[in-house]
């Protein structure tokens, strides 16, 4: 298995732990990664409030250069994945746009290249079977909600890859790793993202809601697979326990860091001191050393 | 908010039909992209209203509301609409037509935030965090803002000091000028 690999800034970033693990797991897994030579911003949040040609100019010139290299392209971002997925949607329903985005591009991509989720690529492609058997390590008692978010559920009809309102493919892969994932509501309720600067109050509420229901419901650590999801719920957590006189202490983990865990792999490989919320006393709870 | 039909106008709800690739008159307000909207607790009008207010051509209206800014583009919206409006594409229409009409000011931090996001990609061709704090806080006259945040950041090698040039920088700024070449020519 081989796939272009675009990483997106938070992965370089506020995200490196991510990075770290899906190095440690995908090395495991022989999952082969080639980076898009000189990939840049895919525009994120900003360009498509901003333009209406830059959202797609933006993710189309990394498109282009995986086309090239007749791979199908992997994203571990959220964003990243929603936008490229909606850019090549775009591309291929309307001649017009194409046209436009090429003449600016200079290029004659055709919109083709398939562009997936890490995740997907992890349960849907590799599979649970495979994985199962490459487990070293039991999760077993431990009692997490999965959240999903926004960005590689919805518009269902063009990025989902499971069920685009109450999905469970990190649920399975809990499971699988022999963890426990808990049924609750929100598994695709929105965060607030990309307002964690700019309107951090309705950040701080969104994720107060997420945080409040997982604990109530029994979940001791969420796990995610969007870095915008896991940068607000870990690192705002802090600041959402002062204003709403709560107390979680909820790690948030990186669906590849609990893989890896299960894989055996350490601590160091996976980037766990990177979390804001510390995970070892839980883990060293369910007889996790690492 | 009361809608009345009196003050209308098709020029309006025909552009932003015509940015969004579909015909926004098809929506009938049923509600449902307002009750599944995470933040229409904090909006002035809620999104099925703005939806009315296009189709009535009110256009200095709705472009001067909070809600358009306050879209987190969750795209639950678009999800559910019975009548396959996309709602959160007629906010992104929206927002680009305040954005070309300069009509950010209401909601400055947020719309702030967007246009240095930008420049700084523009600038590295990736998103330097260290970069779009700095300039934010220093535009928002605000400059400790999430400090203690910053510092946590740093000590566990989440936050930069300095980045390696992207391979192809000029190249991809080249790109971004020809797109704001075409700006306002029309998607």
């Amino acid at each position: 298995m081989k796939y272009a690999y675009y990483p997106g800034c938070s992965l370089h970033s506020t995200a490196s732990d991510y990075q770290q693990s899906i190095d440690s797991v995908f090395k495991k897994l022989s999952i082969e990664l080639e980076e898009i030579e000189g990939w840049t911003c895919c525009g994120a949040s900003a360009a498509h409030v901003t333009d209406d040609l830059l959202p797609l100019v933006l993710p189309a010139k990394d498109l282009l250069q995986a086309e090239k290299m007749g791979l199908e392209v992997l994203a571990p971002c959220a964003a990243c994945y929603n936008r490229m997925r909606l850019t090549t949607h775009k591309l291929r329903e309307n001649a017009e746009l194409r046209r436009k985005v090429n003449q600016i591009l200079r290029s004659d991509y055709e919109g083709k290249v398939k562009v997936r989720h890490i995740s997907d690529v992890v349960v849907n492609e590799y599979g649970l079977e495979a994985i199962a058997k490459l487990l070293v390590k039991d999760l077993k008692g431990l009692k997490v909600a999965c959240y999903y978010g926004c960005l590689s559920a919805r518009p269902q009809k063009i990025v989902a890859f499971d069920d685009p309102v109450y999905p469970s493919y990190l649920d399975r892969l809990i499971q699988t790793l022999g963890g426990e994932a808990i049924e609750w509501p929100f598994k695709t309720e929105c965060c607030g993202g990309s307002f964690s600067v700019s309107k951090k109050d309705v950040v701080l509420k969104l994720t107060h809601d997420l945080l409040d229901m997982a604990q109530d419901l029994g979940a001791e650590a969420i796990v995610v697979d969007c870095p915008l999801c896991q940068f607000n719920l870990d690192f705002r957590q802090e600041e959402v326990e002062k204003k709403y006189g709560a107390h979680f202490a909820l790690p948030v983990f990186y669906f590849t860091q609990l893989l890896g865990v299960g894989l055996g792999l350490r601590g160091e490989e996976l980037g766990l001191k990177k979390l804001n919320v510390d995970p070892f006393a839980l883990l060293e709870k369910k007889n996790l050393r690492i | 908010m009361k809608i009345t039909l009196g003050d209308h106008s098709r020029v309006f709800g025909k552009k932003i039909s015509d940015m969004i690739g579909q015909n926004i008159d098809g929506c009938y307000q049923c509600g449902k992209c307002t009750a599944g909207c995470p933040i229409a607790y904090a909006m002035e009008v809620p999104p099925h209203e703005v939806i009315r207010l296009v189709q009535l051509g009110r256009e200095e209206e709705a472009l001067a509301l909070h809600t358009i800014w306050l879209c987190a583009s969750c795209e639950t919206c678009t999800s559910r609409c019975p009548k396959n409006i996309d709602v959160a594409a007629a906010m992104d229409a929206l927002r680009v037509l305040a954005f070309r009409q300069g009509q950010t000011g209401v909601e400055k931090e947020i719309t702030l935030f967007h246009k240095l996001f930008l420049k700084v990609i523009e600038r590295f061709g990736r998103v330097n965090d260290l970069q779009l704090m700095g300039r934010y806080n220093l535009l928002t006259l605000n400059p400790l803002k999430d400090w203690r945040l910053g510092r946590k950041l740093l000590a566990k090698g989440k936050l930069k000091l300095t980045t390696p040039p992207v391979k192809g920088l000029q190249e991809f700024q080249e790109i971004i000028k020809r797109v704001l070449a075409k700006r306002g020519e029309g998607a």
